[in-house]
């Protein structure tokens, strides 16, 4: 090997020269071939290759569809449906692209989901959960604007009534909402900041997802237990075994999606996104695409317009603190039987929230809306730090291959601690 | 325990499913109408979409435009080139500007879109009590119950129920949100004569109408259906294999 020159291990000689000179083929031999993994993966831990496979998919059918789409607020509506009409499967590269947009935040809920009940937000994970974080909230952004692009009448009161929420900050408020416009009110300028940032965001969003991943790769992957493996016994190596499940988990999730787009593609939309906007008419009811309703709920339990938008932001930024109101040593829910019954309580209190944010506010959805609202905030700011000194968590087991390997010998360092942490 | 949460989930994410996000209260409830394109297998009668073309164009072409839509799209109606070009040829395309700087009116080709009733907005309104007729090019897909509205609000047109105060102007339809809507009656009987024979009741106009918005708003609803079911058992038969892939892989670890 000559001086300067990484100690490359491939024997291919076209493989090895470049693996000396920028050492990618190392790297993912190291980060995804022998990368050592926890063996007990249930299939919950598909899903965030399947946001990445998603995140894919909707910036190669974004990109295609940004060819034949034209931002402007007297051309948008005909250009979409131009190119569902005229572009050769055009419908199919916008269904996927409208659709796929449903199935990321399937995905990252269920994703964010087997995060917090499997506690993979604790320590020495807190930074790789934040950046998650970050990716949801810059995911949000793009959908609200992909959303506003095909200007329809929800495309246009989607973006009239989410922009003037920040008219409810003090002082501030107006100009924000003036920036975002572009003027004075939704027109052509939104559209086209809204256009620029929804092909800009993605890319963030990939730069935000290599930190996500990287910061994975440092800590390693929880896993159901929630204990760390001790020791190779605990782990296989990432290829072939979780390239293998994960593939499984693709092709299913696939199938659910390919469903979606070709058999009910309008299913999750709203008909009224194919009614051109029109400034001068408001339709009856103004309701977000179905992923935000949770949000928009919380929005509008609150009386007081200020409060409604604090609290809706609230909602997910308290999910960066989790790791600090969550103190309990007990990652995994498996072996927090208090914790567990709270953490389901508070799901389906998301989904209460989901459901009643399609609901006009009034009468009693709006006293069920406040209800679900109490506990979503309750739970993190109360129960689990209460938790985390009251419950008495399951005995944890020694390690991962412990129980399946039917408490063969274990290595003299993990065998000398019982239990981890608690 | 974990198998409990699935459930829970799977059983969560069905309700939610089941119920789409979307649907508010207090609708009036469209009855089903039994289309050839229900389902997921079925396809555009072609019959009763050229029938509906004949309705849209001799009744509601009057008022409302189909602007997305051109005469060459009617060959995936079943129709020839040659019929294509006849009935394009009926109408008067204002184009230009011609090399003296002037508009001018030729004769409708293939390559047009449905000619509009009105040369604008503006005046589409002003001839109809101030507003607009909506273009009904993807009307099927811009109402909550699609060709199933159509039909409903086509044939539900009736007599007010008594205390019903109907403003000036309007007329009431059974399935029209507040009832209260501006459009008359559309459909007569025998007010066309289809060429196949077929009665022209108000109901079978209205079935054929439907059809072809449904058409014109999904004209990819046939590829699209075709494609999915390749796609699908390609899929499924593909997850077999991978899965069979996977337990290989795994048989030698226990877990």
């Amino acid at each position: 090997m000559s001086i300067g020159l990484h100690n490359s291990e491939f024997k291919n000689p076209v493989v090895r020269w470049v693996d000396q000179r920028l050492p990618v083929f190392t790297m993912m031999q190291k980060e995804y071939g022998t990368f050592p993994t926890p063996r007990n993966f249930n299939y919950f831990w598909n899903f965030g290759a399947l946001a990445m496979v998603t995140l894919m998919i909707m910036i190669a059918t974004g990109i295609f569809l940004s060819m034949h789409y034209a931002a402007h607020t007297g051309l948008a509506f005909d250009s979409v449906e131009r190119i569902m009409r005229d572009v050769n499967f055009g419908w199919l590269i916008r269904y996927i692209h409208m659709n796929g947009a449903s199935m990321f935040f399937i995905v990252v809920y269920i994703h964010i989901f087997r995060g917090m009940y499997y506690g993979s937000y604790k320590a020495p994970r807190e930074l790789l959960w934040m950046l998650g974080v970050v990716i949801f909230l810059l995911m949000m952004a793009t959908a609200f604007m992909g959303y506003v692009l095909p200007w329809g009448q929800m495309s246009f009161w989607g973006a009239t009534v989410i922009t003037n929420l920040f008219s409810a900050f003090p002082v501030v408020g107006s100009h924000i909402v003036e920036l975002l416009w572009g003027g004075m009110s939704v027109d052509n300028p939104t559209l086209n900041r809204f256009f620029s940032l929804h092909y800009l965001l993605p890319f963030v969003i990939f730069g935000v997802v290599f930190l996500h991943v990287a910061a994975l790769h440092i800590t390693g992957s929880n896993n159901p237990l929630g204990i760390e493996p001790k020791g190779p016994q605990d782990t296989l190596p990432f290829h072939p075994y979780y390239t293998a499940k994960d593939s499984v988990g693709l092709v299913v999730y696939f199938i659910v999606f390919a469903v979606l787009v070709f058999f009910a593609p309008n299913y999750l939309g709203h008909p009224d996104n194919y009614i051109p906007a029109n400034p001068l008419v408001t339709p009856p009811h103004i309701v977000p695409e179905w992923y935000f309703l949770p949000y928009y709920a919380i929005l509008r339990a609150v009386p007081d317009k200020l409060g409604g938008v604090l609290l809706m932001f609230g909602s997910i930024l308290i999910w960066f603190v989790l790791p600090w109101l969550d103190r309990s040593p007990v990652r995994s829910m498996r072996f927090r039987p208090l914790a567990r019954v709270f953490f389901l309580l508070w799901t389906a209190c998301f989904l209460v929230l989901l459901w009643v944010g399609a609901k006009p506010a009034e009468g009693t959805y709006v006293l069920i809306a406040r209800i679900a609202t109490a506990y979503y905030f309750a739970y993190f700011l109360v129960v689990l730090p209460l938790l985390a000194r009251l419950e008495r968590p399951l005995p944890l087991p020694e390690s991962i291959s412990r129980p399946v390997l039917g408490g063969g010998p274990l290595p003299m360092g993990a065998a000398a601690k019982p239990m981890e942490k608690a | 325990m974990l198998r409990h949460s699935i459930k829970a989930l799977a059983l969560a994410l069905g309700l939610f499913a089941a119920a789409p996000a979307h649907a508010a209260g207090g609708e009036i409830a469209i009855p089903d109408r039994k289309f050839s394109f229900d389902g997921i297998f079925g396809t555009y009668d072609r019959a009763s979409a050229q029938r509906g073309f004949q309705v849209y164009k001799e009744v509601c072409a009057a008022c409302h435009g189909m602007r997305l839509v051109a005469y060459r799209n009617l060959s995936e109606l079943g129709l020839t080139q040659a019929q294509v070009e006849a009935i394009a040829a009926q109408f008067q395309i204002t184009d230009g500007p011609n090399d003296e700087g002037q508009m001018f009116e030729r004769p409708g080709r293939p390559s047009d879109r449905f000619r509009r009733p009105f040369p604008n907005e503006a005046a589409a309104a002003a001839a109809n009590n101030g507003k607009a007729p909506p273009d009904l090019s993807v009307i099927a897909k811009a109402r909550a119950g699609g060709a199933d509205y159509l039909f409903a609000l086509l044939t539900g047109y009736e007599d007010p129920p008594p205390g019903f105060v109907l403003a000036d102007g309007a007329h009431y339809n059974r399935f029209y949100p507040g009832h209260a809507i501006a459009m008359g009656a559309p459909l007569n009987p025998d007010q066309v004569e289809f060429a196949d024979g077929t009665s022209a009741t108000v109901e079978q106009m209205a079935h054929d109408v439907s059809t072809f918005m449904q058409w014109a708003a999904e004209p990819e609803l046939e590829q699209r259906r075709a494609l999915g079911v390749k796609i699908i058992i390609f899929l499924t038969i593909l997850a077999g294999l991978t899965y069979a892939v996977k337990r290989k892989v795994w048989a030698d670890v226990k877990h």
